[in-house]
């Protein structure tokens, strides 16, 4: 069974949350985010969920990670300045293996910027920002109904890769009002328990190691360091560091086929939109009008880990365009993984492209 | 059961340096937890970065090794989601007092139900004798190479006006009398928080003309002044000299507490 509701994707976002089984929300207000907070504040209590307002974005992911370890399916919301003040709880969450889901409502940067207008310039910081390297996931909702559906997809993914996973909306799509089917029951994928006597930090073949829930008789010891099987310190042994980040990185890119979420239209196409977020409400409309099977578009729901084996699906390709409101930072992604030419649109100020700026780029590159 | 079972035996040695106070601070920590009949699977340690922060690592329970500063904000998650546990945060004046300044300020205004212990050795351990907010006026180290010019925090006041429910002072060299604060503040609902004054050796101790370790904890024994003393000298109009370290229970009350067992 299904029911209809007229949501603003900030408030979608926070109803897939309390779909997807999230008990505790630690955060700290700011625009375009708040309504994410104010809707998980009114409604997590009621249903013996934790809501806490912390003194800043650094307090609000450290509470979700140790709510997180208690076995709780924890979130925070927040926008570029806050996850700018995240990134160092974010590679804890990273190194420690913690399941937990951000949600990033993008606004224009650097700095203070536009907080009421529109951006993706997030996009670089939220798979490169913390120090080392590591690797994150994230998914970029276009609709209202995705700030729902992929927002509950988060948490399955934390959960499953044990890793924080963003859900990299902007301005437009969580302030915007849209019909939202809404189900009675979202699918629901719980972290692989640690088995007794397995070693805490011993993955399986997935790379994935069992979760030893605090409270539960493990006495895990959980560190920020660099740490053996065991959970202890291993801080100066070079090649227990390397596997264990080699592993961490590679328990997510070598899964990016399983998990890519992407629509392909029109795979014969020779010239191909490339979008996620709002442009891909412009694509849209650029394609209803000039509905041409020779432009094709590639509309991606996860962009980290980039899901490079879905540019193979246009075989007729001659050039990708990559319409985004930042200055061009999946295009430089996109130009790594194909040999074509990778023709970026950029866009920053806070407003949408317009259909017009797309279909005159496509005239330029005939 | 001993408290010594609380160890995690598999990773001694610890790389606390000889003479250093935090060890006492441990154990005294340990046994009073051990006088409280807590269980190993219902506890878990919460830390940050720095020499007290290592604590943690070698006690056999669930513990969270964290951030620069941060431990209070995670501790505060771990006890919001799941409030039948009892969290304990070892902290140090570096990691809670500068770092973690706002994190510790606002715990105690919400009087979320912590036990935060401070090993306060007034300078930057681990990462070589830097100045801390603890530093005393005139001290050496190795950022205040021509004595500490800035006033040091009192921790206590500080949790005090912020609003924690049990806040007290004692020093390494007051075993017994910590042992039992710890206790007190381990079964007080609401925060509690507890000032452990330490030697250190190695970083504080040789720029300070503490050659022996005995002489800094003779130091602090000797200018340990009990409050109930301060109090009376206080209504004497007596003078008390600046450099001594106000000790016992500094403050006890009932305000409403959060993340309390139910």
């Amino acid at each position: 069974m299904t029911r209809t509701e007229f949501w603003q994707g900030n408030t979608a976002c926070a109803e897939g949350a309390l779909a997807a089984g999230c008990n505790f929300f630690g955060g700290y207000p700011i625009t375009p985010s708040t309504e994410v907070a104010e809707h998980m504040a009114a409604k997590l209590p009621k249903r013996g969920g934790v809501f806490i307002q912390m003194e800043d974005e650094i307090a609000g992911i450290a509470s979700i990670i140790g709510a997180a370890w208690t076995g709780a399916r924890a979130m925070t919301a927040t926008s570029g300045p806050g996850l700018s003040l995240m990134m160092e709880n974010i590679g804890f969450a990273a190194m420690t293996e913690t399941p937990c889901v951000v949600i990033n409502v993008q606004r224009g940067g650097p700095s203070t910027g536009q907080p009421t207008m529109s951006a993706q310039g997030d996009m670089m910081q939220v798979r490169f920002g913390s120090q080392g390297d590591y690797a994150i996931i994230a998914l970029c909702p276009a609709t209202v109904q995705e700030m729902f559906e992929l927002t509950v997809k988060a948490f399955n993914l934390a959960d499953k890769y044990r890793v924080p996973v963003f859900l990299m909306a902007d301005e437009t799509i969580g302030h915007m009002r849209e019909k939202v089917i809404v189900p009675d029951t979202v699918e629901r994928v719980n972290r692989k328990p640690l088995v007794p006597g397995t070693l805490p930090f011993k993955a399986d073949a997935d790379l994935v190691p069992g979760f030893p829930q605090f409270g539960k008789g493990h006495h895990v010891h959980v560190t920020g360091l660099t740490h053996d099987e065991r959970g202890y310190p291993a801080a100066t042994n070079p090649k227990l560091h390397a596997n264990l980040v080699q592993r961490l990185v590679d328990k997510i890119e070598n899964a990016r086929n399983d998990m890519a979420d992407y629509d392909v239209i029109n795979p014969g196409a020779s010239r191909v939109f490339i979008a996620y977020g709002a442009p891909v409400r412009t694509v849209q409309q650029v394609m209803y009008d000039l509905n041409d099977t020779d432009i094709g578009f590639l509309r991606l729901r996860m962009v980290w880990p980039f899901p490079e084996k879905a540019l193979a699906e246009f075989k007729n390709a001659k050039a990708f365009f990559i319409p985004e409101m930042n200055l061009g930072q999946m295009a430089r992604e996109i130009e790594r993984h194909i040999k074509l030419p990778v023709i970026s649109i950029p866009k920053i100020g806070g407003e949408l492209h317009t259909p017009a700026d797309l279909i005159s780029t496509l005239e330029a590159h005939p | 059961m001993s408290y010594e079972d609380w160890y995690r035996q598999d990773r001694l040695p610890h790389i606390f340096c000889a003479g250093c106070g935090n060890g006492t601070i441990i154990n005294c920590t340990l046994a009073a937890i051990e006088q409280m009949d807590w269980k190993k699977e219902d506890t878990v340690f919460v830390s940050g970065i720095g020499c007290s922060s290592r604590a943690p690592g070698y006690i056999l329970t669930d513990s969270l090794h964290t951030t620069h500063g941060r431990a209070i904000a995670f501790a505060t998650g771990v006890k919001m989601a799941n409030p039948d546990l009892h969290v304990v945060v070892f902290t140090g004046d570096g990691d809670m007092a500068a770092i973690g300044g706002n994190h510790f300020i606002h715990a105690c205004r919400r009087n979320i139900d912590l036990t935060v212990i401070c090993m306060n050795n007034q300078i930057y351990g681990m990462t070589g004798g830097q100045g801390s907010p603890t530093t005393p006026k005139g001290c050496l180290s190795s950022t205040t190479p021509f004595g500490c010019a800035e006033t040091p925090f009192d921790l206590c006041e500080l949790a005090t006006a912020a609003g924690a429910n049990y806040v007290s002072r004692w020093t390494s060299y007051h075993v017994k009398e910590l042992e039992k604060a710890v206790k007190v503040g381990l079964e007080t609902p609401g925060f509690s928080f507890i000032e452990a004054l330490v030697q250190c050796p190695t970083a504080f101790g040789r720029r300070n003309k503490f050659r022996q370790v005995a002489d800094h904890v003779e130091y602090l024994r000797s200018h340990s002044l009990l409050k109930a003393k301060r109090d009376r000298m206080l209504e004497n109009g007596e003078h008390i000299p600046e450099d001594m370290y106000i000790v016992g229970e500094i403050t006890r009350r009932k305000r409403p507490a959060m993340g309390v067992k139910p």
